[in-house]
């Protein structure tokens, strides 16, 4: 339950990550947000189906969205702050009216907008992502209890039985990965990724 | 054809399959022209910058797509063109009606006008302000095209002189 969020146990993005994309086995595309998100999404290790936001912060769904609409057999998942989702709640509602079958959101929520110098969200008060999230549309949207719940709730083929928004009380550790830098180069990595062109000489 | 057909035709001649929008009077045929087409793969999006997101992922998911809004609308994108569609070279078609001009009521409406073509200029994206009929198609076809070949965005502003204007904008002397 949503008004639960205070029960749930405190799990660490970074191991949360790897555990979810050692579930990966069918090059789901994964979107993630700017920041300590992207930098865990490295740590768990470099995929070709794998995007990294520079900046546009609170831009991962609506990217995975598109991702998903435009590729409805590939599994999609957008991976966002608290902070990023917050930004832009309006594409929840976009979501959870399109009900994209294969997109799966994951947010990382430690009440803080951790890169900025840990200042409260609104997440820390009274916002419950689940409850704004199931609001908008998207009713299938849990809280993870603990990590073995996550497991339970990755445990799933991903290009169907969407929309689903899992959210994850975090810690405030910082992300393990580095970050990428280069735009041109993670677009079109991703895109070779896809199957969707990009980086072929035409010599 | 009208100013709308021939938009619509552009886009489909050039295979961009995606649509996302924002709504808008003025692109009120559009918007009902890639809803109603089987070709098209049409969202609409809460904020402009929500729809630049996804015409974003839809094209590097394989799919050519269009971000259509108003001008006060991109005056909320500065931020998605400049760190996502610009340094990532994603080449998404930006469509925009043009409030704030040419017999406009709303001072809001006429300032916030103002920072669109400054904005396009920032950030280096080619634009193209779209005002008749007899050279509409070859401009959409021709820039659509380079947008795609040369992987950079493009905009087209929505003159009052080619839709005619939106009339429940226009400014009456009493």
């Amino acid at each position: 339950m949503s008004n639960d969020r205070a029960s749930m146990q405190i799990l660490n993005r970074t191991a949360l990550t790897r555990l979810l994309v050692q579930r990966l086995k069918h090059d789901e595309a994964v979107v993630a947000g700017l920041g300590n998100t992207n930098a865990d999404l490295i740590a768990a290790g470099h995929r070709p189906q794998n995007f990294y936001m520079l900046g546009s912060m609170g831009l991962a769904c609506p990217i995975a969205l598109g991702v998903a609409l435009a590729q409805p057999k590939r599994g999609v998942i957008a991976l966002e702050g608290d902070g990023s989702i917050l930004m832009g709640l309006g594409c929840l509602a976009t979501i959870g009216n399109v009900r994209p079958r294969n997109l799966t959101i994951v947010i990382w929520d430690n009440g803080i907008y951790q890169i900025t110098g840990k200042q409260a969200a609104a997440t820390s008060g009274a916002t419950d992502i689940v409850a704004v999230a199931r609001g908008a549309g998207i009713e299938q949207s849990h809280w993870v209890r603990d990590a073995a719940h996550f497991e339970t709730l990755i445990d799933r083929r991903f290009d169907d039985g969407g929309p689903l928004l899992l959210a994850v009380k975090i810690d405030d550790l910082p992300g393990k990965g580095p970050s990428a830098r280069d735009p041109v180069l993670i677009r079109e990595s991703f895109m070779r990724g896809l199957g969707s062109g990009g980086g072929k000489l035409d010599l | 054809m009208t100013w709308s057909d021939i938009v619509l035709a552009s886009l489909k001649e050039n295979k961009v399959g995606f649509a996302a929008y924002v709504p808008d009077n003025i692109l009120t045929p559009l918007i009902k022209g890639v809803t109603a087409d089987a070709d098209f793969v049409a969202v609409g999006g809460t904020r402009e910058d929500e729809a630049v997101g996804a015409a974003s992922g839809a094209y590097m998911a394989g799919m050519r797509a269009v971000a259509m809004m108003q001008t006060s609308g991109f005056a909320l994108i500065a931020n998605a063109l400049g760190s996502l569609v610009v340094p990532y070279q994603i080449p998404v078609i930006l469509i925009i009606s043009e409030r704030g001009v040419m017999g406009e009521f709303n001072i809001g409406q006429t300032l916030v006008a103002r920072t669109v073509r400054p904005t396009l200029k920032a950030l280096g994206i080619t634009h193209h302000t779209l005002t008749d009929l007899s050279t509409l198609h070859f401009v959409l076809d021709q820039s659509i095209k380079q947008a795609f070949t040369t992987r950079a965005p493009v905009a087209f502003i929505l003159s009052p002189l080619l839709s005619g204007g939106n009339p429940a904008a226009r400014a009456q002397l009493i």
